[in-house]
């Protein structure tokens, strides 16, 4: 009886009941529909861009821009190219993104922390900023803030003084800065030639450690290092201590660093609301470590900065990062309702340039490819980390 | 013998209390505000910035306050003037709908609440409710539009405030789940064009903001359509936010298959079952148990994403009181607006978080 069933299934299966065949067919007529959809939407359009008569391509990048943007951190003027008035929104997104991104990790990595205080005003106020700022939409939130500079602060004439050197008005915030001097540039490069000693000096650390078993404080030398290095060049350098204060000429401040109305509220609302998330983000991967891992610790005679580095650290980190990646994306997306406020991101330099040459689909699609860059980027270097991390913990 | 050495004698040991240092409000203020000087000064620090803070802002929202008057008067005032929200509530809450035809989106809502209070009960999810739904949306969709059983049409470029902000919410959501599933099938599929076709899909809209994605259906999506053909604009915004809650909604669905034990599908492949009845039957009920709540978040942020819509010039509620705020009688009131606004946005997006938890909590110990 088992003979015959496996001889007419193994001799003849019919061409529906193949699974190689099958699949291939199923893969077949999807590429075919999305190929058509696709050629159906690419013949509307060349026909519609026809009709129309705008020119398709990347040419209109050369011609002159012809608008004035308001910040840009690179010499700007409405007589330059799309091209670079789009390279100044592209830094501007950079810049806020980055900036963001950096007080976004502190203030959450506080609030988390503050979440799971002992203390019960501080927890519960935490709680609580949390559900709030989480729940209101990052748009109105902007908003409120921007109608916050405009509306509710002073003119520069009565502006708020809450510490010495620092102004906030309906013009933005002014602060004292030192006036740049050579000397700073120099202590730039002392700084980052202190990280790369550090690097070093960290995997010598560890070398020794482990032939050895000798511990170096390697955090003590570190803070040294970071911190006595840039002195050092700074008394060299002369010390120079010349401070640039805003001081009120008229109707505004001169001197100082004066950040924009739009730059404050955008940076505001992104962090006030991503911070939230953050700090969830972190209350979580403080809880996945059980208090039994620090009680081990403590156990083996570990002490308290050991524990943290050691112990809770490298197993919190490994449930904290891949979610604050995608925290930190999601600013670095949401940066781009700026164009709502009026802070000339790249989406909104884009948006003008859209209106101003027609060229709708060579917009979009820059602005998609400029995010969709930034996103592999940021994940592909996170994933590295992560993984990193991940051979750490073994 | 001292006197309360005295009492404890009389007393038996189990009568005793413990000191009112301990216990009551004094001991619970021991414990959680002054244990140790950091938290004694970290409370104490807090207290400080709350009285800062919190009396001159109820000075501000109530007692200075106006409620109902005119914009000059306000302007007068030196509190709060909510009359910017008493005086404007209809036309913020409505928009530009014909000022007599309201009632019709204020039923579409009450419907919708009554749907979704109907639903939060678990033993009420069963085929009767997906009908309700069903027939509950199209009687939404009917009276916002009309033009059937002797209701006034009303052109949906008339359509705004709070009423678009919930069907542009809750249709993507309905809309956007199927297409997410099945991207999320095609993603774990063995056959490689479609799992490349969806990936490729998936990772592309998560990689870019929802505004490009409006950008894209305000000036480059008219493009797409052949000549003649127009599609409004507040579809072709539902359809950019359709496009983009999907592929969230696809990654949180591929999450819970990846939940799957294999045994599942060699169970379901023992039985004889092919693939549509093994995903139909076995997996995908199990699957979407599993992601309920994360899929509420979805809902969360799609629900506050939609306010997006502003930036392509859609009247949602956040339109709604910008317009508002630019007539020249009430400019200056900002503040108040959009806290009026976020309590809105808040008390939803809090409730759907509470049930989104709440059902986590369920349906973790009933596993």
């Amino acid at each position: 009886m088992t003979k015959t069933n496996t001889k007419v299934h193994s001799d003849k299966v019919s061409f529906w009941y193949d699974p190689g065949k099958r699949s291939f067919l199923y893969q077949v007529g999807t590429l075919l529909m999305v190929g058509l959809l696709g050629y159906y939407l690419l013949s509307n359009t060349l026909s519609n861009l026809e009709r129309q008569s705008i020119a398709t391509g990347f040419g209109f990048l050369q011609k002159e821009a012809s608008f004035e943007i308001g910040e840009s951190l690179i010499s700007y003027s409405a007589a330059d190219r799309y091209a670079r008035a789009l390279f100044v929104g592209m830094l501007n997104t950079l810049l806020v993104s980055f900036i963001g991104i950096v007080l976004t990790v502190i203030l959450g990595t506080f609030i988390g922390v503050a979440r799971l205080s002992k203390n019960w005003l501080v927890k519960k106020l935490a709680a609580v900023y949390i559900e709030i700022f989480q729940d209101i939409p990052v748009l109105l939130q902007l908003f409120f803030w921007y109608a916050f500079f405009y509306e509710i602060l002073p003119s520069p004439r009565e502006a708020l003084n809450p510490f010495a050197g620092f102004f906030m008005s309906n013009r933005g915030i002014v602060f004292t800065v030192p006036v740049l001097d050579q000397t700073h540039i120099y202590m730039a490069v002392a700084f980052i030639i202190g990280w790369i000693f550090i690097f070093f000096l960290r995997s010598w650390a560890k070398a020794r450690q482990e032939k050895t078993g000798a511990l170096f404080p390697i955090v003590k030398v570190s803070v040294g290092i970071l911190i006595g290095l840039p002195l050092l060049v700074w008394l060299l350098g002369g010390a120079p201590t010349q401070m640039d204060v805003p001081v009120l000429e008229g109707f505004n401040f001169q001197g100082g660093l004066n950040v924009s109305p739009e730059f404050s509220a955008l940076l505001l609302g992104l962090v006030l609301y991503t911070a939230a998330f953050v700090a969830e983000v972190v209350r979580a991967g403080i809880q996945s470590v059980s208090h039994g891992q620090t009680e081990a610790a403590m156990s083996l005679g570990l002490k308290p900065g050991l524990i943290l580095n050691l112990v809770i650290l490298p197993q919190a980190l490994r449930v904290i990062i891949p979610p604050l990646t995608s925290q930190m994306l999601n600013l670095a997306k949401n940066s781009s309702l700026a164009v709502a406020i009026g802070y000339p991101d790249f989406v909104s330099v884009a948006g003008t340039t859209i209106n101003q040459t027609g060229q709708a689909i060579e917009g979009v699609a820059m602005i998609m490819a400029v995010y969709l860059c930034f996103s592999l980027l940021t994940s592909a270097f996170m994933n590295w980390y992560n993984k990193n991390i991940a051979l750490v913990e073994r | 013998m001292d006197p309360l050495k005295q009492k404890l004698i009389e007393k038996k040991a189990s009568e005793v209390k413990p000191p009112v240092t301990i216990i009551g409000p004094i001991g619970w203020a021991r414990a959680n505000l002054f244990a140790g000087w950091v938290n004694s000064i970290l409370t104490i620090v807090t207290l400080y910035l709350l009285w800062k803070i919190v009396p001159p802002f109820i000075k501000w929202a109530f007692f200075n306050s106006l409620w109902y008057s005119t914009g000059t008067e306000c302007h007068k005032a030196g509190g709060a003037c909510w009359s910017v929200i008493s005086k404007n509530f209809r036309f913020m809450i409505f928009g530009f709908y014909p000022h007599d035809l309201q009632w019709r989106p204020l039923m579409a809502m009450i419907i919708l609440v009554v749907l979704l209070f109907y639903s939060r009960n678990r033993n009420h999810w069963k085929k009767p409710l997906a009908y309700a739904w069903i027939a509950g949306l199209i009687i939404m969709g009917l009276l916002m539009k009309g033009g059937l059983f002797g209701l006034t049409t009303v052109e949906s470029t008339q359509w705004g405030g709070l009423p678009l902000t919930l069907l542009l919410a809750i249709f993507g959501l309905t809309a956007a789940y199927p297409l997410g599933v099945l991207l999320a099938l095609g993603r774990q599929s063995r056959l490689p064009a479609i799992k490349t076709i969806c990936i490729i899909y998936i990772e592309m809209i998560r990689g870019v903001p929802l505004i490009s994605l409006l950008f894209m259906s305000s000036v480059v999506f008219p493009l797409f359509l052949p000549e003649g053909v127009n599609v409004n604009a507040i579809l072709r915004a539902q359809a950019a936010i359709i496009l983009f809650t999907a592929a969230y909604i696809a990654e949180v669905v591929r999450g819970g298959l990846q939940g799957m034990s294999r045994g599942q599908y060699e169970a379901a492949e023992s039985l004889g079952l092919n693939y549509y009845q093994t995903m139909r039957l076995v997996i995908l009920p199990q699957a979407l148990k599993i992601v309920i709540p994360p899929s509420v978040s979805i809902l969360i942020s799609a629900f506050k994403d939609t306010s997006l819509v502003v930036i392509i010039a859609l009247f949602d509620l956040l339109k709604t009181t910008q317009s508002v705020l630019s007539d020249p009688k009430w400019m200056g009131f900002s503040a108040e607006a959009y806290i009026f606004i976020a309590m809105i946005y808040f008390f939803c997006c809090f409730f759907m978080s509470n049930y989104s938890r709440r059902l986590e909590r369920e349906l973790s110990t009933s596993n």
